[in-house]
């Protein structure tokens, strides 16, 4: 076993902005809107360091597919302790549509490359909400699949996960090399020090083009249009109950 | 670098002849600001970071913000006066207590402009800001400029790390302000192996955590057979047994940021331990504290600019006479004054930092002195307002805005008081012209009229603020033409500060030192000049840039500038011999007939003489 581990990291607009809608409703506002390490993947991160620190495995390798800036949140990895990062350069129209299908076929492509025991990528990035690359990339591969582990240890070359279910938690065992999506209770990253900062500076990020990897980057999905959510209207107050049931059958609700 | 403005009757041959008759003593020219074009090449262009620095300063800011935005608690570090353990912690794992500490001694090894962009987080809680302050920026300074390898070595690793912490100790309770006349005394023991020091010195923030201090004492030194009393500086370890702490002072603002007595009862210093030469210790206190200064713009600026947040999601959504209270003017006059404000101290401190971090070491005292003015000033302005536009909600603990208030207050004081630093800056920046000048004023006594129709003449052309040109403006100008009109109100400005000062000094002379009302208002131009500069100069950048919203900075450039422009000629007006619009007389009388009887001395307007 390699003892590698490939954590997929991206870089996405920070949770705490407003986010607003372009005028020509084409996208959302990206220029000079803050951006960081998606929170899942963050969590994917912590995971992937601390099972090195365990000594359980060797390697932790970061990765981002993005334009230049993608570099900055596999920086961000290699300061909370990843030992390398792979940047996946895709710009321009490649990377505005630039979706799980594309993302876990290079993957998988950089899984076979880099010899992986082990992918943790976080459950769902907070811009698309798709929640499909971790599952799409274990199907590429042929792995098993950990998805939204609330915990994950190993046992020889099994891996044990809990998975946040809605009945609960479910536990599964599975073979490795496997495929693990994080969850929010997975872990509690650590904040990237200004020390390891500095020190991650010295850290290689390699940088690879898709098609040196023979992955195709056409999507199969345009987005035709954004919009913002409805505003939310004014509530109405009503004194009584029979009031109530009058607006609503007002309202064509009841 | 001092600055001097000196009108444009200093032709280049006179400059140079200055500079060499400077050289030739040995004193150490970095530059002058004399707005020729020689000198603009100081402030013009506007510093800029290499790459490298970009992606480290890009990298650096994101997980303080983070920490400070999640991890700290404000209100409860105010209400219970102190930082608790677990955000202290968090502090130096993040590498917070090393920032400027080289590298090879466990710190970050930060320029000094990387500092003030972090220093715009820090100040975000006052408290934490103060206390790092008074741990990196003065507390260990000493150590760092002016110690030598064995000291650095033994006390910056532990000082970095956040394991040791700092503390400056100069101010006592009979020196303030006049920091020359400290009593602490060093001794030096029979064999000569230690000093033992005693005294006792307040206001020392840090001093109760401080395991290793920086202390200011008198010792006796002999030169050529003279015995003079002069002050060193030393570095203390708490450790060293005969040092205690008082109570914690109970303040009105930055109520977490430890501040005490701190009391040396013979305590014992190893000689090893004196930073720099025995006797030189003044200078070395001054080359710390001038050291930090700059980075007020930047925490300021970063306060305002998150007040600015705060304030404008109420003020556009708080409705009265059913409009929100963004559509009032009195309201928008606000926001205008703070975009400003943080407008021209971001501009002043990085223009400053970027100065600093040349190659050279150049001295900034002037400038950083200037920046500590602006900022601590319109930082205290500029929370008030944006208090006064929550009204009573802005009054209550509820909010951070009287928090704010209350951490702010302490700018103008500590740090070199602004009073004592309007002196420096007008004082300096006028020993220079005053060089010049001593010359001039010498043949005019002799009874020389050509030189004295020579000045006339050249005040009458100034004075219609004709052909004044140093160069910034037009084809080979350094400031791009959207700024044009401020520039030419500078430049101006520059001129008539010129013969102002002429006039002064020949008015005057060495007496110039205790005409405190007047060299206030050659500060406050000094000031208003430094800041015109550094807006120019940045706005000019973000223009050839393409930065966004480059526009509105020259909007905000060219307001500021055509307010100050104004007010430094108001001031200037003031300063002209007789002039009408100058109160001090009666401001002085009316002080002393108030100090002498220590009370208001008006007979009560409801009182009967009849």
């Amino acid at each position: 076993m390699s003892g590698r581990v490939l954590v997929g990291v991206k870089r996405v607009i920070d949770y705490a902005v407003k986010i607003r809608v372009k005028p020509d409703n084409s996208g959302v506002v990206t220029d000079g809107v803050k951006h960081s390490m998606n929170p899942f993947c963050e969590i994917a991160v912590e995971e992937a360091v601390k099972l090195k620190e365990k000594k359980l495995i060797k390697e932790v390798v970061a990765v981002s597919c993005g334009p230049q800036q993608a570099q900055e949140t596999i920086r961000t990895a290699l300061a909370m302790g990843a030992d390398r990062g792979i940047h996946v350069q895709v710009t321009g129209k490649d990377y505005e549509t630039l979706g799980p299908l594309q993302v876990s076929k290079i993957l998988a492509a950089l899984a076979k490359k880099e010899d992986a025991q082990l992918i943790i990528l976080g459950k769902q990035a907070i811009d698309d909400d798709c929640n499909q690359t971790g599952q799409m990339t274990a199907a590429l591969l042929d792995w098993p699949q950990g998805t939204f582990a609330s915990e994950v240890s190993m046992e020889g070359d099994k891996l044990k996960v809990v998975r946040e279910i809605d009945g609960g938690l479910e536990m599964i065992k599975i073979n490795t090399p496997a495929v693990v999506s994080a969850d929010l209770r997975l872990n509690t990253p650590r904040y990237a020090t200004l020390p390891n900062i500095m020190k991650a500076k010295k850290k290689k990020i390699a940088n690879v083009n898709p098609a040196d990897l023979g992955v195709d980057l056409t999507s199969r999905v345009e987005i035709l249009r954004v919009d913002e959510p409805p505003q939310r209207q004014a509530g109405v107050k009503v004194e009584t109950v029979d009031d109530l049931v009058g607006k609503l059958k007002d309202t064509g609700r009841i | 670098k001092t600055w001097c403005m000196c009108s444009d009757y200093c032709t280049e041959v006179g400059i140079l002849m200055h500079l060499w008759h400077l050289s030739s003593k040995g004193e150490h020219i970095n530059s002058f600001l004399f707005y020729t074009k020689q000198s603009c090449a100081e402030v013009f262009p506007y510093p800029e970071v290499g790459n490298e620095e970009a992606e480290e300063i890009q990298q650096l800011v994101a997980p303080v913000e983070k920490f400070f935005a999640e991890e700290v608690d404000s209100a409860r570090i105010d209400q219970e006066a102190k930082i608790p353990p677990e955000t202290m912690n968090g502090l130096k794992e993040l590498g917070l207590f090393g920032m400027q500490v080289p590298e090879e001694y466990g710190g970050l090894g930060l320029s000094n402009t990387v500092y003030a962009r972090l220093a715009e987080i820090t100040a975000l809680d006052g408290s934490i800001a103060v206390t790092l302050a008074a741990h990196q920026a003065i507390g260990l300074k000493g150590i760092l400029i002016a110690g030598n390898e064995a000291q650095k070595n033994k006390y910056l690793p532990k000082l970095a790390s956040g394991e040791h912490i700092a503390a400056f100790c100069l101010t006592e309770p009979g020196s303030g302000s006049d920091a020359a006349s400290i009593q602490t005394r060093a001794t030096l023991s029979e064999d000569g192996t230690h000093y033992l020091i005693n005294g006792s010195k307040i206001w020392i923030s840090n001093g109760a955590t401080a395991d290793i201090m920086t202390v200011f004492a008198r010792t006796e030194v002999v030169k050529d057979g003279v015995k003079a009393d002069k002050i060193s500086a030393f570095i203390v370890e708490r450790a060293f047994g005969g040092v205690s702490s008082g109570k914690p002072e109970d303040k009105l603002g930055i109520r977490g940021s430890n501040t005490c007595e701190v009391a040396f009862d013979n305590v014992p210093v190893p000689v090893e331990n004196v930073i720099g030469e025995v006797g030189g210790g003044f200078k070395v206190a001054m080359n710390i504290l001038n050291s930090g200064r700059f980075s007020m713009g930047s925490s300021s600026a970063g306060m305002i600019k998150k007040l600015i947040e705060l304030t404008s999601e109420y003020a556009a959504t708080r409705k009265q006479f059913n409009r929100s209270l963004s559509e009032f003017g009195m309201i928008q006059e606000k926001f205008a004054l703070m975009a400003v404000n943080a407008f021209v101290m971001e501009s002043m401190a990085y223009l400053t930092a970027g100065m600093m971090d040349r190659p050279g070491l150049p001295d900034c005292s002037v400038e950083a002195a200037i920046v500590k003015i602006f900022s601590s000033e319109g930082g205290w302005i500029c929370v008030s307002e944006a208090l006064q536009v929550l009204g009573g909600l802005g009054y209550t603990k509820n909010y951070p805005f009287e928090r704010y208030v209350r951490d702010c207050r302490i700018l103008p004081i500590f740090e070199g008081t602004n009073e004592i630093l309007r002196m420096y800056i007008a004082l300096t920046g006028m020993q220079h012209a005053g060089k010049i000048l001593t010359g001039k004023i010498k043949e005019l006594k002799k009874g020389n009229i050509g030189v004295a129709f020579g000045m006339a003449g050249k005040r009458l052309k100034s004075a219609f603020g004709s052909s004044v040109d140093f160069g910034l403006t037009g084809k080979d100008g350094v400031v791009h033409p959207s700024l044009e009109e401020s520039a030419k109100k500078f430049e101006q400005n520059v001129a008539f500060f010129g013969t102002t000062v002429e006039s002064l000094l020949y008015r005057y002379g060495k007496s110039m030192v205790d005409e405190q009302l007047i060299l206030k208002r050659v500060a406050d131009v000094l000031i208003n000049l430094y800041a015109m500069t550094a807006v120019l100069s940045r706005s000019s950048r973000s223009i050839s840039i393409g930065a966004r919203n480059h526009d509105h900075e020259v909007l905000l450039a060219n307001t500021f500038c055509s307010d100050a422009y104004f007010k430094n000629n108001y001031l200037m007006t003031q300063l002209q011999k007789h002039s009408p619009e100058n109160n001090d007389a009666n401001i002085k009388k009316i002080a002393k007939e108030v100090l002498e009887n220590r009370a208001y001395i008006c007979s009560h307007p409801l009182e009967r003489t009849f």
